[in-house]
């Protein structure tokens, strides 16, 4: 899925220049479209039944078989506090590798790959966000629209068992 | 079903050496360290050979060898000794209480299991 | 001196060991050397001193060490004269012998450094170690067999005659294994002597009647031959002779006399007619010694990872195969059962490979509670057993520190002080016991003292100052005794610099959980604290049961499963406080319901409709676990879950159905404690409804 960082022009600034742009997979859950660095994505494939593990947060869909890896996948919807996902076969799942684990978000569609400028990229504004601010690491500007960037690392850091409290 | 062999010593470099070679031969390996607690695990358990050294506390393995042709479930058991090159009147010793053969230590591997496969052929 | 052909790791391994134990030898040896000068030694001390150097040589001399070996062989041969009552230990003597103690410390100092002394190093001590020896001189070199070297093919003729006496027999040695072994040397032909054999109601089941005439053709020394028979030339009539090859031209055989026994003797050879070389299939010797390989650990555990890959898609495609086909194929079957079965061994045999003894993480101990008792005056005994029990070697590399805390904590805050144990009726020497067992698919590490055991009241007084149970509080007795695993927790009234704030149990507790496994503890106070680790052996495969709860599927290991049944409604009793007891032949057995534990929907809840799954845990305790129905028995390959989620309470791991779903496997070991929890909180409002899967 991955595709290769465009060089910049000229050859002394290629390094300089290559780390300005950065690659994002979009995606949509609800209304709203984020994205998430292309770098942490392995695989995208389509929703399918999980097998629960017990005594989870909400958002915590269970594990799935990935070619014999055993895969956690989390409701992203249901991780911004939005409900949870009734799943459908055209749901989507990405995989990612995050902090030395493979882990599934489950969201509503892909939409687009965005290679963008290190510049371009906008700190959150102090406005209501759809989701809590911790979660987000910058805003994108793509055609008319925002799309929020999301820093994987701090959306599940303090994921653990039911009795801890989940920030809304 | 695998061999079962017994090392006696009080030396643990000495059966970590004896052991490794015995297991990687595919034995299994029992240790003890000294007559004393051979005695003890050989009461209860069957092996199909023992390797001794001859200077340890509590129960020295000449004495070891004389106590387990005497009686009990080993009198038939080959019984190696480990002794060191100057040690021939201690050799002598140690075949008279009954032993079957002798390894001179310090011992390369292969000597080890030569003799081991001299003694107690599968 | 040739050293021994182990791998250069296992070599830095055993020169590890090596070294450790010289540093308790010498210890031992100075405090020995000590009782002598002090006119207090005896016999045992002088045994022990010899001990000591003969070990030091022996390992030394496997090493390579030679001026060490060289130094220490004078030095013991002293030091036997002594024990022996050959010589007198006087002042000049013990003066010496102090003297070599201290060059011996050194020269054991260089090899730990590995540098090399140099050759006069400690002349002077050697010379007058020889000098008390009464001029015996320099150490005899060790006398070693050179390795014959091969010959050049001449095909030589021996005349064995070979006639053992009773007392080869009562040495174990066995006539058949030297026949054998003469066979690898040739072409062997035997013949035996039957004369002596008297009738059957004459034998004497220990004497010995038979003999035995071969002829050897080889390629192999004299020596070669005499070789086979080394161990018992003493024990038997033994003839080896050269004779020519052609009969016509044969040396004079040496007549067998049955009186006196006959070293092995070589006629004077005729000098062997040069016949053409023929491969004689001889192997001069050629003992069935294995060897070993050193692997790359990477590469095996590819290996251990692509077996478990090949159990998985056996049984889906077992799976497969009886789905899409008539029941009745039984040559299918049997094929795919015959399949299964190789696949299992195959698994077995990968497994074992990473297997090692505990014995390299046990072999600290001894030495960390003499260190530690030293510290804290107190009187500590260690005892191990089990050393040889095998596991992971992933498990090892892990254990080593959770039970080093254990076995410091023990001797720092289990065992009290001696005037304290000596108040208490107690003997000064304490006792720390560390053992380790096989149990089913686990293996159990005790490490158990015989001190004061842990103090409820106390644990339970701090564990409310420190605010980790709120005041008031009704705790049963097992419960107090796990609050020492909580994290900061500490009752050690003075902080120590010995184990620190005193506990680390918590990180044990983490450490062995990462392992998949458990710590358990069981304490008297006034007599001791006992602590369990129950750990998977992480074989990649479990015998599981795979029962049903719900729309979902457990996996139960097998070994612990004693029965199934289902109650009638009169055989289940509520308990007060909450949870329910199944009686079963006259035993009540506590009852655990997986869907209520694990929180699944539409899953049978009254046990009468559904079976009980009666398993036996690691201390021996039962456990009547509900679910809906069995499946069936399955061979489990564990995939972790831990590698991409935290530990989930009540599962120990998960593995992959032959249709490809995850099931999850539960760590039975953790059933009563998360049931206790359950049934006393307060029932939960029913959780928000799942979402289904729908269709699009």
């Amino acid at each position: 899925m991955a595709e290769p960082q465009d060089p910049s022009s000229t050859g002394t600034d290629a390094g300089a220049a290559a780390a300005q742009t950065r690659q994002f997979i979009s995606f949509r859950v609800g209304d709203d479209e984020f994205a998430i660095d292309i770098m942490a994505v392995r695989e995208i494939k389509g929703w399918t039944e999980t097998t629960i593990l017990p005594n989870q947060q909400e958002y915590m869909l269970g594990v799935l078989n990935l070619r014999g890896t055993i895969v956690p996948i989390f409701d992203l919807r249901c991780r911004f506090g939005l409900g949870l996902t009734t799943a459908t076969r055209s749901h989507v799942v990405i995989i990612v590798a995050i902090g030395g684990r493979i882990l599934g978000l489950l969201v509503d569609a892909v939409s687009d790959i965005l290679t963008v400028n290190a510049a371009d990229i906008r700190p959150v504004p102090d406005v209501d966000q759809p989701v809590d601010s911790a979660f987000l690491a910058g805003i994108i500007a793509v055609g008319d629209s925002m799309v929020v960037l999301l820093s994987l690392e701090n959306l599940f850091s303090h994921h653990g068992p039911a009795d801890t409290a989940v920030a809304a | 079903m695998k061999r079962k062999i017994l090392t006696v010593d009080d030396s643990k470099t000495m059966r970590d050496m004896v052991s490794y070679t015995l297991k990687g031969a595919g034995f299994e390996v029992l240790e003890a360290e000294d007559g004393l607690k051979a005695l003890g695990l050989l009461a209860t358990t069957r092996v199909d050979l023992i390797i001794t050294d001859i200077n340890m506390p509590n129960m020295d393995g000449v004495t070891l060898v004389k106590r387990l042709r005497a009686s009990g479930g080993h009198m038939s058991t080959p019984i190696l000794i480990l002794t060191t090159e100057s040690g021939d009147d201690k050799k002598a010793g140690g075949k008279a209480a009954g032993a079957t053969g002798w390894i001179v230590k310090p011992f390369a591997p292969e000597k080890l299991l030569s003799v081991v496969n001299k003694v107690c052929p599968a | 001196m040739p050293t021994p052909t182990f791998g250069s790791d296992e070599l830095a391994q055993f020169r590890k060991t090596f070294f450790e134990e010289c540093t308790e030898l010498l210890a031992d040896l100075e405090e020995r050397l000590g009782a002598l000068a002090a006119f207090s030694g005896d016999i045992e001390s002088l045994n022990a001193i010899f001990r000591a150097v003969h070990s030091v040589k022996a390992g030394a001399g496997a090493f390579g060490y030679s001026v060490l070996v060289g130094f220490a062989h004078r030095f013991e041969a002293l030091l036997d004269r002594l024990r022996d009552g050959k010589a007198d230990l006087d002042e000049r003597t013990l003066a010496a012998l102090v003297a070599a103690a201290d060059v011996f410390s050194a020269l054991i100092d260089l090899a730990r450094q590995d540098e090399t002394p140099a050759d006069d190093f400690g002349a002077d001590v050697a010379e007058e170690l020889a000098a008390l020896l009464d001029g015996d001189g320099p150490a005899r070199p060790a006398a070693r067999v050179a390795s014959e070297a091969p010959e050049a093919s001449a095909e030589r003729i021996y005349r064995i005659v070979f006639r053992p006496n009773a007392e080869l027999f009562r040495h174990a040695n066995e006539p058949l294994y030297l026949i054998r072994e003469l066979k690898t040397l040739g072409t062997l032909t035997v013949d035996c002597d039957l004369s002596r054999l008297p009738p059957f109601e004459a034998l004497n089941v220990d004497d010995a009647y038979l003999s035995w005439t071969m002829t050897l053709q080889a390629e192999c020394r004299p020596a070669a031959v005499a070789e086979v028979f080394e161990f018992v030339d003493d024990e038997c009539e033994l003839t080896i002779e050269e004779i020519a090859a052609t009969p016509a031209v044969q040396a004079e055989a040496v007549a067998v006399t049955p009186a006196a026994p006959a070293p092995a003797a070589r006629a004077t050879p005729t000098p062997a007619p040069a016949t053409a070389a023929r491969t004689s299939g001889a192997t001069a010797g050629k003992s069935a010694a294995m060897s070993s390989i050193r692997v790359d650990l990477a590469r095996v555990d590819r290996l251990v990872n692509m077996v478990g890959e090949l159990v998985i898609a056996q049984a889906m495609l077992a799976q497969q195969f009886v789905e899409s086909h008539d029941r009745e194929d039984s040559a299918g079957l049997q094929g795919f059962e015959h399949l299964a079965g190789l696949t299992r061994e195959l698994q077995e045999c990968v497994m074992a490979i990473r297997m090692q003894p505990l014995k390299s993480v046990f072999s600290r101990m001894p030495r960390l509670v003499r260190d530690v008792s030293h510290k804290t005056g107190k009187e500590v005994r260690l005892e191990m057993a089990g050393e040889q029990t095998e596991v992971d070697k992933t498990v090892i590399e892990e254990l080593a520190d959770p039970l080093t805390h254990m076995i410091r904590n023990a001797v720092d805050h289990g065992i009290e002080d001696t005037a304290a144990r000596l108040a208490a009726g107690k003997p000064a020497e304490g006792v720390i016991r560390l053992s380790a067992q096989h149990a089913g698919s686990n293996i159990l590490i005790h490490v158990e003292d015989d001190g004061a055991g842990l103090n409820r009241d106390r644990l339970l007084d701090k564990a409310i100052e420190k605010g980790i149970v709120p005041p008031g509080a009704k705790l049963s007795g097992e419960e107090i005794d796990e609050l020492i695993f909580a994290p900061g927790f500490s009752t050690a009234a003075a902080v120590t610099d010995v184990s620190g704030r005193g506990v680390g149990m918590d990180v044990v507790r983490r450490n062995i959980m990462a392992l998949g496994g458990r710590v358990q503890v069981v304490s008297t106070l006034g007599r001791g604290t006992r602590f369990t680790l129950v750990i998977p052996l992480t074989l990649a495969v479990l015998d599981g049961m795979v029962v049903a709860v719900g729309w979902e599927k457990y996996i139960l290991p097998l070994t612990s499963i004693v029965e199934s049944f289902r109650p009638d409604r009169g055989q289940i009793r509520s308990v007060p406080g909450g949870g329910e007891v199944a009686s079963i032949r006259g035993e009540f057995v506590r009852l655990v319901h997986l869907a209520r534990l694990f929180g699944v929907h539409e899953a049978v809840d009254d046990p009468s409709q559904g079976l009980v799954v009666l398993i036996e845990l690691a201390n021996g305790s039962k456990l009547g676990i509900v679910v809906d129905e069995l499946i069936g028995q399955q061979q489990v390959v564990i995939k972790s879950l831990q590698d991409n989620h935290d530990p989930v309470p009540g599962i120990s791991g998960a593995t992959i159905l032959g249709n490809g779903r995850v099931a999850l496997i539960v760590d039975i070991e953790e059933l009563t404690r998360l049931n206790d929890r359950s049934d006393r909180a307060a029932r939960r409002a029913d959780a928000p409804p799942r979402p289904l899967l729908v269709n699009a």
